[in-house]
């Protein structure tokens, strides 16, 4: 098989694919940075642009 | 909220699923930029695009898909017009590319992140979108506004290259070139 097909840890993909989706959440799980919270007013603001 | 005023319930229900979807936004413009202070900048200004564009969304398609495409689309005029490069860390690829052949260790987010920059970024687009973000291929050609044929050659040779960075085998090869080049 291929290095790129190869299995890692009987997990049936790739090691590196879960790597990929483990860098992806890490982010999706990061609380929203302290520069979101005006966000909302943001929105509201570009109504009257 | 009382400092704001109270929109249209179409307005409250979009603006409450927009702000659903700002973590994978910003997950997909970091993955894309490679840089977090430039991924949140474009991630607010997406949602912005968006919240003025919301009459052109229907109701009950899909917020991630289409906040995807904007954001994408955003990102490539800034660097049409910035030029802004992303600040790949070639010290951490090349730490990548050293490591030991056999090493059985976990992979480092570290590792993961600089091999993903160092992709094409058309490839770099579509693994974050299929293989990070979960869309369908059809989903993700929509996005990157291209054939779903070329949306799914873009994903295979980006798996190739990432299988090449990152699995021992291959990084032995690539080492192995370094040295003799």
């Amino acid at each position: 098989m291929p290095p790129d097909l190869r299995p890692a840890n009987g997990t049936g993909e790739p090691g590196w694919a879960g790597g990929l989706r483990k860098l992806y959440n890490s982010v999706v799980d990061e609380p929203l940075p302290d520069s979101f919270k005006d966000l909302l007013k943001k929105l509201d603001d570009s109504d009257d642009a | 909220m009382p400092d704001r005023i109270q929109g249209s319930p179409e307005d409250e229900s979009f603006r409450k699923e927009l702000l659903t979807v700002l973590p994978h936004l910003r997950a997909f413009a970091r993955g894309l930029s490679g840089r977090s202070d430039f991924a949140d900048d474009l991630v607010q200004e997406a949602a912005i695009k968006a919240w003025t564009a919301r009459e052109r969304y229907q109701a009950g398609t899909n917020m991630r898909a289409w906040t995807f495409a904007i954001l994408r689309n955003h990102y490539l005029s800034e660097l049409r017009r910035s030029r802004r490069q992303t600040d790949l860390d070639e010290g951490a690829v090349e730490r990548m590319l050293v490591m030991d052949a056999d090493q059985e260790g976990p992979l480092h987010l570290g590792d993961m992140e600089a091999a993903l920059q160092k992709l094409a970024p058309e490839r770099r687009e579509a693994v974050l979108l299929v293989g990070a973000s979960g869309f369908s291929y059809e989903e993700a050609a929509e996005i990157a506004c291209c054939p779903i044929g070329t949306m799914k050659s873009r994903v295979a040779r980006a798996r190739a290259d990432l299988a090449r960075m990152l699995d021992g085998e291959a990084v032995a090869v690539e080492v192995k070139k370094r040295r003799a080049g």
